[in-house]
């Protein structure tokens, strides 16, 4: 079940550093919303508070609320395994679980949440790998190591494994920037068929990639080192792209900085 | 700046000849290496040889391994080395049982609990044990096990300082060894909803194992042959003990020294024999410890 998300009022920090400062957006459900911005203006940092990733690394701290449907999950009581299981992420590089077969690996997130059932395994392998476009080329050998794929199949399967725990909001970090031309389409078409079950938020430094997968664009920039992020403007991605409500936005996507 | 100068190499693209003075550094440099590795080779092949040579006769007699020295004369070269195998086995095992699951779980406290100064003093704890001399961790037990306690010399109370003597080296090469897996798997583990515990039970741990089996391995055959704990903790038998917590044990440290003391040709056989046997039970460990983690090593293919 796809579900919407709101930040509002974000303030991260790590340790004493505030990364980004005053965050809010608004993420629809069955949409793709891309963020952009140059390196180091927070947008992988924005993303991992989005499912309470940011908290895992030492010292890192985060204040304002994210709303799922309505539900704040940064409220007291709520057990960040509960977000995260309902809030997938997939990793810039893929990073299979090396221990495991191709079929594990997938079914790893159900297994480990006490899952037995056999058939129900195999059956959401399969699922889960079709939704990936793995299965027709690994269905033969799904009890082989995931190291030993190819990186672009690699991402996939992180993919696959994400999906096969059905999160409604799936968060990407840069999946495509360690692939191959051939691999980042079928990655990218891949994303615009889950859309229409999950809601989806990519992280992008490829302008042609945010024009085409995502439905709305939010750019992301930093008045300087040592300074916040912040976010600068979202839109639609088509009004992002041809006719931006600030400067600094066109300035980006023109290439003049950046 | 003109153009033209930017457009040119940084350096011209010529090639010298290696000049004399260099290739006389460099014949130096490797005869120097080679002749610094020669030098390490010499007392390790000599050790070996000279063992090898005196303790053969020993491992070849009949009931080398399958008898134990009881009812057999000091000069009379009979019998074998039975119960002082069983011994060493017995006292490293247990050992084991008591040193690998404690250094592991303290190993992944460190690593993926500890903050602030609980982790800082353990680790602080680690070195120091790392540092204890064995016959003072030898004596430490006699004063805690025999003393305080009052209870008899035992086998078990050469494991317990075993236990002190293989604890750093288990906690040392299991905490590498969880350090070397990356915090992407944790993290891809967390973004599955997988609580962190089962995170390091079914992806931290499993990823690390082979380093982990090699290195207990190698800390175990390093407590073989430990003297010390031997000699202070419990006392010299020439038959076979099976009970660990009562009686006097020999183990094959304790039987090298207990044949010193004896002059005749069969106490030396009986020596070099036993070191000989020694030094295969450790490179037996060695081997296992290989072989293991060929096979649970992470398979790509
Ligand atoms: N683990 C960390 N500890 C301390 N500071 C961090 C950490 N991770 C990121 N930062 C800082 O936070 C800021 C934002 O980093 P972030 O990784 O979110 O940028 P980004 O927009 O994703 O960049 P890129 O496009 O290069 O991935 C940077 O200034 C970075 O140095
Ligand atoms: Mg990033």
């Amino acid at each position: 079940m796809a579900k919407r998300l709101d930040a509002k009022d974000l303030n991260i920090y790590y340790g004493k550093f505030q990364a980004v400062a005053e965050v809010t957006l608004a993420v629809p459900p069955r949409n793709v919303t891309a963020f952009i911005g140059p390196s180091g203006c927070g947008k992988s940092t924005v993303l991992r508070t989005l499912n309470r990733m940011h908290e895992v690394t030492p010292g890192a701290r985060v204040e304002g609320e994210v709303l799922l449907d309505g539900e704040d999950i940064y409220a007291g009581g709520v057990d960040p395994v509960d977000v995260r299981r309902t809030i997938g992420m997939v990793f810039q590089r893929p990073n299979p679980f090396p221990t495991m077969s191709i079929k594990d690996n997938v079914i790893a997130g159900l297994r480990l949440a006490g899952v037995r059932d056999k058939s129900r395994l195999d059956e959401v392998a399969e699922r889960a790998l079709r939704g990936a476009n793995l299965w027709n080329e690994v269905s033969d050998r799904l009890n082989k190591p995931g190291g030993s794929l190819s990186g672009g199949q690699q991402q996939r399967l992180c993919i696959a494994r994400a999906i096969a725990v059905q999160p409604a909001v799936l968060l990407m970090d840069e999946p495509c920037s360690a692939l191959d031309p051939i691999s980042t389409l079928a990655i990218e078409d891949l994303i615009a068929e889950l859309k229409k079950e999950y809601t989806i938020v990519i992280v992008t430094h490829n302008m042609q990639q945010a024009a085409r997968v995502s439905d709305q664009t939010a750019f992301f920039n930093l008045a300087g080192v040592g300074q916040p992020g912040k976010l600068i403007e979202i839109d639609d991605t088509e009004k992002i792209f041809s006719n931006p409500g600030q400067q600094a936005t066109e300035d980006y996507i023109s290439g003049r900085f950046g | 700046m003109t153009t033209t100068e930017l457009e040119r190499p940084a350096r011209p693209p010529v090639f010298h000849h290696l000049s004399t003075g260099r290739k006389a550094r460099n014949h130096l440099a490797t005869v120097l290496v080679s002749l610094a590795f020669l030098i390490a080779l010499v007392p390790l092949v000599w050790l070996l040889a000279t063992v090898v040579i005196k303790g053969w006769r020993a491992l070849v007699s009949p009931d080398w391994f399958t008898h134990s020295l009881k009812g057999v004369l000091p000069d009379q070269f009979a019998g074998g080395i039975y119960h002082a195998l069983y011994g060493s086995l017995a006292q490293a095992l247990v050992c084991a049982v008591i040193a690998v699951p404690i250094g592991i779980l303290a190993a992944i406290y460190l690593v993926e609990y500890g903050r602030g100064w609980l982790a800082r003093l353990t680790t602080f704890m680690v070195d120091i044990l790392s540092g204890v001399p064995s016959i003072v961790a030898a004596l430490f037990i006699f004063a805690l096990w025999i003393s305080t306690f009052g209870l008899e010399q035992s086998a078990f109370a050469v494991s317990l300082a075993l236990v002190l003597l293989m604890l750093p080296v288990v906690v040392r090469s299991c905490e590498e060894m969880l350090r070397l897996v990356p915090q992407e798997l944790r993290e891809a583990s967390y973004a599955l909803g997988i609580p962190k515990w089962k995170t390091i039970v079914r992806v931290v741990l499993p990823t690390a194992l082979s380093g982990i089996v090699t290195g207990s391995m190698l800390a175990l055959a390093r407590v073989l042959g430990e003297t010390a704990p031997v000699l202070v903790l419990v006392g010299y038998s020439q038959s076979i003990n099976f009970n660990i917590f009562d009686g006097n044990m020999t183990s094959l440290p304790l039987f090298i020294y207990n044949q010193f003391t004896n002059p005749t040709a069969a106490g030396q056989l009986r020596i070099w024999g036993a070191a000989l046997t020694l030094i295969l039970l450790v490179m037996l460990f060695n081997l296992i410890a290989t072989v293991i983690s060929r096979f649970s090593a992470i398979k790509t293919k």
